[in-house]
């Protein structure tokens, strides 16, 4: 029989669910489990864990995680790879090996990659010539060089095939791109070589198919949703992959969830620009002769997906330090209630005009009415039940943000009648701006280390 | 002819990367994908974004399919962690695109 290797997914973000991923290595006959927990988001979450201790910086989910799934590494030989190293990877390492230790598993072997960190070396890359201009904008770094926070390069699968290849079974890395603890295990169990461009782009797509969990199986899906069986134990998409690259979709049948051509389509454009040229640091990848097929019930077959010579340069994405937002939610009642909150939102925008509170924005939807739809939503045509007013404000420190909240109590009493649920204590939040920039691929890959530790040998 | 809304023929999915917002839309089948092409328009969304997206509006077709992507930029307010909207990380740009109306000829049916 033709060689098949089954890959599953464990985590589409920081926080996700781990039981399906458990009933993938219980029943889902996988070689391989990946994940992908880190969002761009996800990075300023773990550098504000890292500001308060500096032995954090990792998807701290990890621990649990690793406690569900280590057991099957031994029991199955199902390999673990995960980029919940966030900006601190060394430091999930050890968390993994510390697990590892209590499950009394000496003689399993972690792996961690580190190098896309460049947070330390902005300065002499860009004494050496890189010069880090917004990849979109073209905007010069000088605006935001002295907040930057993080600046982490997205590594591909290279050195996770590396680590695969000195006897890894679990390996941790920082920022990859979400799909290479998926095409990894590929290019290391077919051998594939670095310009099987076919291949490997069948291998990122795959691994998109997969990398945000269960958006394959069902989840978050526009079709037919009310339709989608047991959303409750909802099942995490395994790919069983021949060695020309083509696969099939599916999921256990012990958990809930679809997987058709609808659930798989939706999917398949998710944050992705011009879909002839997907970017990844391994391959650019061409989505427009994919085609799909429902081959059975909870089957799809995917084929067709065209490669390209990878780029010459990776992407950077480093955050800055944008202020402070302070937000608060206060509750109207019919009759009026619209009117009710709108008065209050133009009392509130009095007040911080007299008081000289000092916004670089203020901004206000209602709850109810138009606070995920903004612009775009309609007038109701009938008098809402209730609405919550929320104001939200930007500014740059984190005492003026505070001072939102301190607006409201007294509008009980000298606002606008029936007002009540009032949420006025919402801390306050650090804002990170984001900018992507590009750097030569031999910078960075010329610094990433790869290192293979035995848990009963970890000292 | 009758005027349809989006939302009663397509499938969407929305993202956020940086600024900048992605929708796919997806069509059932090829006429509606027909259909799609001519009214579902750079320029139209764009327009019916108006408000919520700053920047450009580009439209790229995978007809194998029957998908288009929609990329629009500067809508985000900054992008997800700086934005201090309520949908900071853009999940309901898809939603918002099955506001739009089409013009649906009879024997295509919906």
């Amino acid at each position: 029989m033709m060689k098949k290797i089954r890959i599953g997914a464990a985590q589409g973000f920081y926080g996700d669910t781990i039981e399906p991923a458990i009933a993938t290595a219980k029943y889902g006959n996988v070689d391989y489990i990946s994940f992908d927990c880190l969002a761009e988001l996800t990075m300023a979450i773990l550098l504000k864990d890292k500001q308060k201790d500096d032995n954090l910086g990792y998807t701290r989910d990890i621990t649990t995680s690793m406690k569900a799934l280590l057991p099957y590494v031994k029991e199955k030989g199902i390999k673990l790879l995960t980029n919940a190293g966030g900006i601190n990877p060394v430091a999930a390492q050890q968390e993994v090996i510390r697990v590892a230790k209590e499950l009394g598993m000496d003689d399993l072997k972690v792996a961690v990659v580190t190098g896309d960190n460049l947070i330390d070396q902005i300065d002499d890359l860009i004494a050496q010539g890189v010069s880090f201009n917004h990849m979109e904008t073209g905007a010069s770094i000088d605006s935001v060089k002295e907040k930057l926070k993080f600046a982490n390069a997205y590594l591909g699968s290279m050195p996770i095939v590396e680590a695969l290849k000195q006897g890894a079974d679990v390996v941790v890395t920082g920022r990859t791109t979400d799909t290479a603890q998926f095409l990894a295990p590929l290019i290391y169990e077919y051998g594939w070589s670095v310009e099987d461009w076919n291949q490997l782009a069948s291998g990122v797509f795959m691994g998109h198919l997969l990398e945000c969990s269960a958006q394959s199986t069902g989840g978050n899906f526009s079709g037919d949703w009310e339709q989608v069986e047991r959303v409750e134990e909802i099942g995490y998409p395994i790919a069983e992959v021949d060695a020309s690259g083509e696969f099939i979709i599916t999921k256990v049948g012990e958990r809930g969830g679809l997987v058709s051509v609808d659930t798989v389509k939706e999917q398949m454009l998710y944050e992705i620009h011009d879909p002839s040229a997907y970017i990844t640091p391994d391959v650019i990848v061409d989505l427009t002769q994919v085609k799909l097929e429902n081959v059975g019930e909870h089957h799809v077959k995917v084929s067709g997906v065209k490669g390209k010579p990878k780029p010459d340069q990776l992407k950077v994405v480093m955050g800055y330090e944008d202020g402070y937002m302070g937000q608060v939610l206060m509750g109207f009642s019919w009759p009026d209630a619209l009117k009710k909150a709108r008065k209050a939102d133009e009392v509130i925008r009095k007040q911080i005009e007299q008081k000289g509170l000092l916004y670089k924005e203020i901004h206000t939807s209602y709850l109810g009415y138009d606070s995920l739809h903004g612009p775009l939503a309609k007038e109701p045509s009938e008098d809402l039940n209730e609405v919550y007013l929320r104001m939200a404000v930007r500014s740059k420190t984190k005492q003026d943000a505070a001072q939102l909240g301190r607006l409201f109590p007294p509008l009980f009493l000298n606002g606008p009648p029936a007002a009540g649920g009032f949420y006025g204590n919402i801390p306050t939040r650090q804002l990170l701006g984001m900018w992507s920039a590009l750097i030569p691929r031999e910078i960075v890959e010329s610094q990433v280390k790869i290192r293979v530790e035995e848990v009963g040998t970890y000292v | 002819m009758s005027n349809v809304l989006l939302k009663d023929m397509a499938q969407v999915r929305s993202g956020d990367k940086g600024n900048t917002v992605n929708i796919g839309l997806f069509a059932a089948n090829e006429d509606m994908y027909k259909l799609f092409a001519k009214q579902v328009t750079a320029d139209k969304v764009k327009a019916h974004f108006q408000g919520l997206v700053d920047g450009e509006v580009i439209r790229y077709e995978v007809p194998t399919i029957h998908a288009f992507n929609f990329i629009l930029k500067d809508a985000l307010n900054g992008g997800g962690s700086t934005s201090i909207r309520v949908d900071n990380l853009g999940k309901c740009f898809g939603a918002n695109l099955l506001r739009m109306e089409i013009e649906v000829p009879e024997e295509v049916g919906v």
